[in-house]
């Protein structure tokens, strides 16, 4: 008696078993991403799409290209660590095609946002009370903004 | 030279591994990058934080974070005396248009700002059902929004609350630590818009960082170090009672 007599339907479940398989593995190609487990679990081609998103702010160094004068007289003031989009807001746009103006600024508002008098600042940063101090003068009357300290007399 | 087919089919393994390798280099916008160089990370100097909101706006602006959704936010602490466990916490609208002013008062005032602290061992990608986040190769916390489904469980499993789902688009959104622009050497956001340096970008794979003097010649804190995450944020001075 041969042993493979009554095994025709080992082998028809054999073959199934194969089918479904390569049907699997032709549905797995189509379906999961080329770059999917390049470096983990995770589309590898993701962290070049994050990496292409467009800039808004261009960075100090662009701006610098440029405008080295004010950099320059800002390297001395107190404000040498506030670079320029952080009052000028995000200038990429203007740093690609220079025939853009970015808008004029308040500095009403500007200057109010770091140096308003708050007893939750650190003790030792400049604050002011703008009714009192200004008396409803603009800032720039006697700080510039680039190099604050007041330059002729009076305190620094 | 001479390959004999068994010398040639041990090869072909380490070949593989090593041609992946040149594949991992560079993500496509940034030919100069590659990213086995980076571990990136960052310091915030509270004692410098002044809570001017600057870094809420410039990343909302940099990244079209949806209004009243924060990839960064500051948070204002007062810590009275009687009260030291559970301290006076506010946020208004993320700090993003700064604070009312806190008239002299006991206690002692301060700001924390918070952010993804693009843990090295993050609850959040560990949740992820179908792997659309995921910890880059460079140590940033990302997500496919491509392949989110928006089930929300990473946005339950930061202990940081740093992830929302985003309104228009239905899926998790949250920091990327500017990746579109330290892959192309510039500061996030948020550091660049920085007017004190409380905030400063590190990368601790760079020796020349000065995070790594900042690191020994300072007290400084990740939040919650108790959950063992690996967080990367550092704080410098950070208060016990700060959660």
């Amino acid at each position: 008696m041969s042993p493979t007599k009554d095994a025709g339907h080992l082998f028809r479940f054999a073959f199934l078993f194969v089918v479904a398989f390569a049907v699997f593995l032709v549905v797995r190609h189509f379906v999961v991403p080329r770059s999917f487990g390049e470096y983990g679990h995770y589309r590898g081609a993701a962290i070049g799409e994050i990496a292409a998103r467009p800039l808004h702010y261009a960075g100090h160094e662009t701006c610098e290209t440029c405008h080295a004068d004010v950099a320059e007289a800002k390297k001395a003031g107190k404000h040498a660590t506030v670079n320029c989009e952080a009052c000028h807001g995000p200038l990429a746009t203007h740093a690609a095609d220079p025939s853009i103006q970015p808008a004029k600024l308040d500095t009403a508002v500007l200057c109010i946002r770091c140096h308003a008098i708050s007893a939750a600042k650190p003790k030792n940063f400049p604050q002011v009370d703008a009714d009192q101090h200004a008396y409803g003068l603009p800032c720039e009357t006697c700080h510039k903004p680039h190099s604050p300290a007041i330059q002729t007399g009076g305190a620094k | 030279m001479n390959l004999d087919r068994r010398h040639f089919l041990i090869m072909l393994p380490a070949a593989a591994i090593a041609w992946k390798y040149v594949l991992a280099g560079t993500p496509e916008a940034s030919p100069n990058y590659t990213m086995t160089d980076h571990w990136w990370s960052m310091l915030i100097d509270i004692p410098k934080c002044i809570g001017c909101g600057n870094c809420v706006r410039a990343c909302a602006a940099e990244n079209d974070v949806p209004d009243g959704h924060f990839r960064t936010w500051v948070e204002r602490y007062h810590v009275t005396d009687w009260h030291m466990e559970s301290p006076e916490v506010i946020s208004p609208d993320g700090g993003k248009e700064g604070f009312p002013a806190a008239s002299e008062d006991s206690g002692k005032y301060f700001f924390v700002p918070k952010l993804c602290n693009h843990c090295a061992d993050s609850p959040c990608t560990q949740v992820c059902p179908v792997g659309a986040t995921f910890i880059s190769p460079d140590g940033v916390v990302l997500v496919d929004q491509t392949y989110c489904l928006g089930c929300a469980y990473c946005v339950q499993a930061c202990p940081y609350g740093c992830r929302y789902i985003h309104p228009g688009k239905r899926v998790a959104d949250k920091c990327t630590l500017c990746y579109h622009r330290i892959t192309k050497g510039l500061t996030t956001a948020c550091c660049e818009n920085c007017p004190t340096g409380a905030r400063q970008l590190a990368d601790l794979k760079d020796p020349n960082d000065p995070i790594h003097a900042f690191l020994k010649t300072h007290h400084v804190q990740v939040l919650k170090p108790q959950m063992a995450t690996g967080a990367k944020v550092f704080y410098n001075e950070l208060d016990g009672s700060v959660r």
